[in-house]
């Protein structure tokens, strides 16, 4: 990738990544961050990764940027009110970042510059090849990937539902001292919270 | 052609911000933004190493990285929905059951 093109990019990703953390409106930061995660698919492209790329636009952008974004939809989350609970913490964390940049850019000062870059096939990056990779010899790892997947899955519904009145256990309503029945079709956290 | 030292300085500055993000936000929506941001920081280090030593494992890696970021958003989430409904509040100060 030509440095000119490569400038324009990572200042691009600098900025927006940059407003996914300083602005208020939770819905800005998850736009911000789908237009880095666009960015850095670009980069990937660029870099000859170019099915990972499209894959990073197609999944990350379009599937899970458009998750969040429906679950702050859902909250109906209003704009942060700013700068309040331990400011002190927020120092100290903001310190302990810039010391942690500051590591970065040490290492990377004392790094030998990397200029040569090894020759590839045509089809580096390519859907085949990827593909090759991962039902040869990632095959474990590729169809472990798949239980994981299932399991996020079932965790989720299980995390995410209301819990419907006819399906709760007698005891632990018992145990807290309950001695009207619970009303039928009031869910249990609402009651908590109630 | 760009360096990949290029590269791995974005990589390292997009890292460093989603850091500062997770510590100085209190909203568990934008932490968890900024923890994706860290994630891909590092697959930008993945794919330019890869590239420059023209193995394709960096991006099978990559590709492993974007599944386990799919199944921790969507659990993660779940768990902001159901804190949201017990407590209506993402605002992690606020959530201090497990306090001592």
């Amino acid at each position: 990738m030509p440095v000119g093109i490569f400038a324009f990019l990572a200042v691009l990703a600098v900025i927006t990544g940059l407003g996914v953390i300083l602005q208020r409106n939770p819905v800005h930061c998850v736009l911000a961050l789908a237009l880095v995660l666009t960015d850095l698919g670009v980069i990937f492209m660029g870099l000859g990764a170019v099915t990972v790329g499209f894959l990073q636009i197609i999944v990350y952008v379009g599937a899970i940027m458009v998750l969040f974004l429906f679950v702050i939809w859902l909250l109906n989350i209003q704009v942060d009110p700013g700068a309040g609970g331990h400011l002190g913490l927020k120092l100290l964390g903001a310190v302990a970042a810039a010391a942690m940049a500051g590591e970065f850019a040490e290492v990377i000062e004392h790094t030998p510059k990397i200029s040569q870059i090894a020759t590839v096939p045509a089809d580096f990056g390519s859907v085949a090849e990827l593909a090759r990779y991962l039902f040869t010899d990632y095959l474990v790892a590729f169809e472990v990937t798949s239980v994981l997947l299932l399991a996020a899955v079932v965790g989720a519904i299980a995390l995410a539902r209301r819990v419907s009145p006819s399906l709760v256990l007698v005891a632990p309503v018992a145990a807290r001292g309950a001695t009207s029945p619970p009303e039928p079709d009031v869910p249990v956290a609402r009651r908590e919270s109630a | 052609m760009t360096p990949i030292s290029y590269y791995m300085a974005l990589s390292a500055i997009l890292f460093a911000i989603g850091v500062t993000g997770v510590l100085i936000r209190r909203n568990v929506i934008v932490m968890f933004l900024s923890i994706e941001l860290m994630l891909n920081a590092v697959n930008l280090a993945l794919v330019a190493l890869g590239r420059r030593i023209g193995s394709m494992d960096g991006q099978v890696i990559v590709f492993f990285v974007m599944t386990v970021a799919a199944a921790e958003a969507a659990v993660g989430l779940a768990i902001i929905i159901a804190m949201f409904r017990n407590r209506e509040t993402v605002n992690a100060d606020e959530l201090n059951l497990l306090r001592w």
